[in-house]
C-alpha cells in the first residue's frame, strides 16, 4: 500500500462516517543534530518519525487524529476517529465553517539540494565542530559551541476534494557561538546569527558559512564586550543589522499578519494582533520604504515549499506595500471567515500536529542604501546586531529586543563598541520611523518559531537587510 | 512487565546481539494526548494522537549516538539498532561519556487517574462548555487537555524501570472589549479541572479590568498571582538550577549561600501524591523529592549523568536529553514556615473571591500593600543575562493598582526588566500566599507549583504605549 493509498484510506473513512471534508498527510521525517562544546562532542542525535495525521470537518466542527506508522486498518480507524472528534466539537459550536474553494492538484515537488546533508560522513561533521570550538576555546572563549541540524521530510497529501501531492523538503543549518564569563555578567557572540543560518538547502549551506574563519573573531569581540561601556539609555537614531532585522520582521510583522491571530483564534495563548481587518488596504504600517512580501517560493529560504499543508500552491503576496498593510498569512478556513480570496500559509510540525496558519518566507524587499551609507549619514546613533533576547506583547505591538553587540556612531563613523544594547518600541511607530534601508539582503532562517497547542515548531524565512530608525528608545536595563 | 518495558528490553537485547561490547540504554514512552481548543466561545481545534517513541543511546569504542523512532515493528527496531551501530562507529569521540545508570529501584510511583485514561472528546468538550457558560456571556478562549503517558527504561547494565503518569489541564481567558482575565490549572486528576469555576474566575478578572489606565513605569511593590509566579519558577528552573549552567558559570546559583529570602524554600518533587511526571528520568535514574533551596539558602543544582560527572557529583534524576543539561521540572515554591509538609494546600473553589484577586490567599496579600500593583500573569519573558537572570517581559490578563490594601483601579499592561533572583533576595519577599496552584507547562511533562508572592519591588520599565 503506497503512502497515497494510506492517506486516501483515512480520508475515505472520515467521509464515510459523516465528514463533509477531510484531508490527510502521511509524513516521514529524518532528523540529525550535533552539538560540540570546547572541542568535544556533547550530543549527537538522529531521529526518525513516520505517521499519518487526518483532519475532518463535520458540520462546523474540526477534528484531528494522528497515528504513527499506520497499517491500512489503522489509517481507516484514524479517519473515523478524526470525524468523531469533530462531532464532539459541535458541543460548543459557533458560526458555520466553510473552506475557500480550491482546484484539486496532483503534483510532486522537491526543494533544491546540492549535497545531501545526511550523506555527509558524521566524522566530517564532527571534525568541523570539534576543531572550530576547540580553536575558539583556546582563543579565550570560555564556552564555545558549534551545532548543526538537518531535517529530511517526505510527505504525501490527499484531500477529499481530489488533491494528491507529494513533497520532499531537505533543510539544513548551523552556526557557532561563544560565551565569555565576566565577574558579574556573561557576554556572547555568535556567527552567522545567534542560532545559526538555516535554509531549504543541503550541506553546501554549512560549507559556505566557513565557520572556522569566524571563530576567533567572535571570541575577541565577546571578550572586548566584557569591558566595553554599556549601551547608554535614551532615545536616538538606531541602525539595526540584517540578522536582528530578520527577527524584528518575524516578531512585529510576521506574527501580526497571521489571520488566525487577527480573528481571535489564538487569543488565549499566542495572542491576537493589533491589526483590524477593516483597515486592510488602508492602514499605514510603516514608512514608504517598508515593503513586506510573503513568498514561499524563494529558492533555499527556510520557509519555502511547493504546496502548503492543505494543498495550496506556493505563491507570492504583498503584506505591506509602500508602508500600507495589504495582505495576511491565511488558510482556507480563516480566509473564508475573513472574506478573503487567498490562502496558502497553513503548515504543520509533522504528521501528529494539526495544520495551522504559519509564516512561510516573510521579508523586506531591498532598499536603496548600503550599511556604509547609513553609517555615513548618521551624526549620532547606535548600530546594533545579532539577537540576544526578544520579547513582544500579545498584540505584537510593544517589543523589546536585546542584541549581542553595538557600536556608537558619531559623525558618520562607527566608533567604540557598546555592551548589552537593547531597544524598545511600538511596532507601527517604529516602522514608520524607518528612513533608510539597505539593499544587502539575506534570507535568514528561523527554525524555532513556536505556536499552537499542543506546541508546534515552525521553520520560517526572513529576507532582511540593515535599516535605520529614528528616535528609538535604547539602553533599557534591569 | 508493561508493553513499554518489554519494548525497551527488546531493543537492549537487539543491541547486545549486534554489538556485545556496547553500552546501550532504551527509553520508550507511549503518550495519548488530546487537546480541545476554543476561541470566540466555540471549539475550533480538537486534536488527539497516541504515539510510541523509542530512544536508543549507544556508547561503543569511545563514541556515542542517540537515535529515536516512532516505528516500533520488528523490522523498524532491527533497522534502528543497525543504524545506531553504524552511526556510532563513525561518530566523533565522546570523552565525556558518563556510563550507564546502575540498577536501582524507584522511590515512588506517579499518579495515574483512570478518568484521564478513559477521557473522551465529549469529556473535554463538556469542560469547555462549562468554562464558556461560567464566563457569563463574555467571549472566551483557551483549551482543555488530557494526557496519559506510559514509559519504561532498560539498559545493558541491568537497570529496568517502568511507570506512568496522567495530567489534565485547562487554561482560558474571558474577554471584554478592553480587558482579558485568565484562569489556569493543571491536575493529575480529571476531577481537579472544573471548567465552570475557571470560567467564572476568568470572567471576574476581565470584568474587574475594564477600561484600564496607564501608570508611569517605575519600581513598584507587587503582588504576583500564582500564574505569574509560575513564570518566575520556570525561569529559575531552566536558567538557574541546571547543573550544567552552574558548572559553566552561566547561572546565578551559588550553593551554600543565602540567595533568597528566608521565607522561601524551593522543592522539586516528581513523585509525591498528585505530582505530574514520571518517577525516573531519560537515563533511568530514579527521581525523588529534593530541596533546592531551604529557608533562603541555596542547597544544590540538579544533574543528569553527564553534567554530574563534570561537576564531580551524582545524577539527581533530571536528564531530559540533548545538550541543554538537566532542569528541575516539578519545582514548587513553598513557605519555609510550612515545615515538613513542603506542599501548601492547593487552591479550590471555596477560596475564590469575586473581584480581581485569584483567590482569598491573594486577597490577603493585597490587604497588606500600601501602594503597589497586582499582577495576574507574565507574558513572553526572555533572559537578558543568565548570570544575573535579568528577564524582560510583559504583564497580561489583568493588572491593578493597589492602594491602602485595596484594589482601586485596573491598569494597562507594563513591560518589566527585572532580575528574578533579586526580586526574591533576602528581605525582598514580604509575603507568600497560603495556597499554591499547579500550573500546566507549555513544553513538557511537568507541573510547577506556585503560591502568590508579595514582593518589595518590581522594575516596570515601560508602559503599554512604550
Amino acid at each position: 500500500m503506497s503512502e497515497f493509498d494510506t492517506a486516501a484510506a483515512a480520508v475515505e473513512a472520515a467521509i464515510a462516517v459523516g465528514a463533509r471534508y477531510a484531508d490527510a498527510r502521511v509524513m516521514h521525517r529524518r532528523t540529525e543534530s550535533m552539538n560540540a562544546r570546547n572541542g568535544e562532542i556533547e550530543d549527537l542525535g538522529q531521529a526518525e518519525d513516520a505517521g499519518l495525521g487526518v483532519r475532518a470537518l463535520v458540520g462546523s466542527g474540526w477534528g484531528f487524529y494522528a497515528v504513527p506508522d499506520p497499517s491500512p486498518a489503522a489509517a481507516r480507524e484514524a479517519g473515523a476517529e478524526a470525524a468523531a472528534i469533530a462531532a464532539a466539537s459541535a458541543l460548543v459550536a459557533g458560526a458555520p465553517v466553510d473552506l475557500l474553494s480550491a482546484t484539486p492538484v496532483t503534483d510532486s515537488w522537491s526543494s533544491e539540494c546540492v549535497v545531501d546533508p545526511l550523506s555527509v560522513p558524521l566524522s566530517e561533521k564532527g571534525d568541523l565542530l570539534v576543531n572550530v570550538t576547540a580553536a575558539m576555546h583556546r582563543a579565550g572563549g570560555d564556552q564555545s559551541e558549534g551545532r548543526y541540524q538537518v531535517w529530511d521530510t517526505r510527505k504525501w497529501f490527499v484531500s477529499s476534494e481530489g488533491h494528491r501531492i507529494d513533497q520532499h523538503i531537505r533543510e539544513c543549518g548551523g552556526g557557532i557561538s561563544t560565551t565569555v564569563i565576566g565577574e558579574d555578567e556573561t557576554q556572547r557572540r555568535s556567527y552567522p546569527s545567534y542560532r545559526g543560518q538555516f535554509g531549504t538547502r543541503g550541506w553546501e549551506l554549512i560549507r559556505e558559512l566557513d565557520l572556522a574563519a569566524h571563530g576567533e573573531r567572535i571570541v575577541d569581540e565577546a571578550r572586548a564586550l566584557l569591558t566595553a561601556p554599556a549601551c547608554p539609555a535614551g532615545a536616538t537614531t538606531v541602525i539595526i543589522g540584517g540578522e536582528q532585522m530578520a527577527l524584528q520582521i518575524h516578531e512585529s510583522v510576521g506574527h501580526a499578519i497571521e489571520l488566525d491571530r487577527i480573528l481571535g483564534w489564538e487569543a488565549a495563548f499566542a495572542g491576537t494582533s493589533w491589526l483590524d481587518l477593516a483597515q486592510l488596504g488602508s492602514m499605514r504600517y510603516g514608512s514608504p520604504l517598508m515593503n513586506i512580501v510573503i513568498d514561499p517560493r524563494i529558492p533555499g529560504a527556510l520557509g519555502s515549499f511547493g504546496y502548503d499543508d492543505e494543498g495550496t500552491a506556493a505563491g507570492p503576496r504583498d503584506a505591506v506595500r509602500d508602508g500600507v498593510w495589504v495582505g495576511v498569512l491565511a488558510g482556507r478556513d480563516s480566509a473564508s471567515v475573513a472574506g478573503l480570496d487567498y490562502a496558502g500559509s497553513v503548515r504543520s510540525d509533522g504528521w501528529s500536529r494539526l495544520p495551522m496558519v504559519r509564516m512561510t518566507n516573510v521579508g523586506l524587499e531591498p532598499g536603496p542604501h548600503t550599511l556604509d551609507e547609513m553609517i555615513a549619514a548618521t551624526d549620532d546613533g547606535i548600530l546594533m546586531d545579532f539577537n540576544r533576547s526578544w520579547s513582544i506583547d500579545d498584540k505584537r505591538l510593544n517589543f523589546q529586543f536585546g542584541c549581542e553587540i553595538g557600536w556608537q556612531i558619531r559623525n558618520g563613523r562607527r566608533g567604540r563598541m557598546l555592551r548589552n544594547p537593547t531597544y524598545t518600541g511600538i511596532g507601527p511607530t517604529f516602522w514608520q520611523s524607518m528612513d533608510m534601508l539597505s539593499s544587502e539582503t539575506i534570507a535568514w532562517g528561523t527554525p524555532n518559531c513556536g505556536k499552537g497547542q499542543p506546541g508546534q515548531t515552525g521553520h520560517t524565512g526572513h529576507p532582511a537587510a540593515p535599516a535605520r530608525f529614528a528616535d528609538v528608545r535604547v539602553g533599557v536595563h534591569g | 512487565m508493561t508493553a513499554e518495558l518489554d519494548l525497551a528490553a527488546r531493543v537492549v537485547e537487539l543491541v547486545r546481539a549486534a554489538a556485545p561490547d556496547g553500552e546501550a540504554e532504551a527509553f520508550v514512552d507511549t503518550t495519548a494526548l488530546a487537546l480541545t481548543r476554543f476561541a470566540n466561545s466555540m471549539i475550533h481545534q480538537n486534536v488527539a494522537d497516541e504515539t510510541t517513541s523509542v530512544r536508543l543511546r549507544l556508547h561503543r569504542d569511545g563514541r556515542t549516538t542517540a537515535l529515536s523512532t516512532t516505528r516500533t515493528g520488528t523490522e523498524a527496531l532491527d533497522d534502528l539498532v543497525a543504524r545506531a551501530v553504524a552511526a556510532t562507529a563513525v561518530a566523533p569521540a565522546d570523552p565525556g561519556w558518563p556510563g550507564l545508570a546502575a540498577p536501582a529501584g524507584l522511590d515512588g510511583d506517579s499518579t495515574v487517574d483512570d478518568a484521564i485514561v478513559a477521557a473522551t472528546p465529549a469529556d473535554r468538550a463538556e469542560r469547555v462548555r462549562a468554562f464558556v457558560d461560567g464566563a457569563g456571556g463574555l467571549t472566551t478562549a483557551g483549551y482543555c487537555q488530557t494526557r496519559h503517558t506510559r514509559a519504561a527504561f532498560a539498559n545493558s547494565a541491568g537497570q529496568a524501570v517502568a511507570g506512568a503518569t496522567t495530567d489534565a489541564s485547562m487554561d482560558g481567558i474571558a474577554r471584554t472589549g478592553t480587558s482579558d482575565g485568565s484562569a489556569r490549572l493543571a491536575s493529575a486528576y480529571l476531577a481537579g479541572i472544573d471548567g465552570a469555576v475557571l470560567g467564572a474566575r476568568a470572567a471576574a478578572k476581565a470584568r474587574a479590568g475594564t477600561d484600564p489606565v496607564e501608570l508611569p513605569p517605575g519600581r513598584y511593590e507587587v503582588v504576583l498571582e500564582p500564574t505569574a509566579v509560575g513564570d518566575v519558577l520556570e525561569a529559575l528552573a531552566v536558567m538557574g538550577f541546571g547543573g550544567k549552567a552552574l558548572y559553566e558559570k552561566r547561572s546565578f546559583l551559588s550553593p551554600g549561600t543565602d540567595q533568597f529570602d528566608q521565607s522561601v524554600s524551593l522543592v522539586d518533587d516528581p513523585v509525591g501524591t498528585g505530582a505530574i511526571g514520571l518517577p525516573f528520568d531519560l537515563e533511568g535514574t530514579p527521581r525523588h523529592a529534593m530541596e533546592l533551596v531551604t529557608a533562603g539558602r541555596t542547597v544544590t543544582a540538579v544533574y543528569d549523568r553527564r553534567t554530574a560527572a563534570l561537576a564531580g557529583t551524582r545524577s539527581t534524576g533530571h536528564a531530559i536529553g540533548g545538550p541543554f543539561g538537566a532542569i528541575p521540572v516539578n519545582l514548587a515554591l513553598v513557605r519555609s514556615a510550612d515545615g515538613d509538609s513542603k506542599r501548601p494546600a492547593e487552591s479550590d473553589g471555596s477560596a475564590e473571591t469575586d473581584g480581581p484577586a485569584a483567590d482569598a490567599s491573594v486577597a490577603a496579600l493585597v490587604a497588606k500593600v500600601g501602594r503597589g500593583v497586582l499582577v495576574t500573569d507574565h507574558w513572553y519573558t526572555r533572559v537578558l543575562d543568565t548570570r544575573t537572570l535579568v528577564m524582560t517581559g510583559l504583564t497580561r490578563n489583568g493588572v491593578w493598582m493597589i492602594e491602602d490594601g485595596e484594589v482601586t483601579r485596573p491598569l494597562r499592561n507594563f513591560r518589566f526588566t527585572q532580575s528574578y533572583p533579586r526580586a526574591l533576595a533576602p528581605g525582598a519577599v514580604l509575603g507568600i500566599g497560603t495556597h499554591a496552584v499547579t500550573l500546566p507547562s507549555k513544553w513538557s511533562l511537568s507541573g510547577f507549583r506556585a503560591p502568590a508572592l508579595h514582593l518589595a519591588s518590581w522594575n516596570f520599565t515601560g508602559g503599554a504605549s512604550g
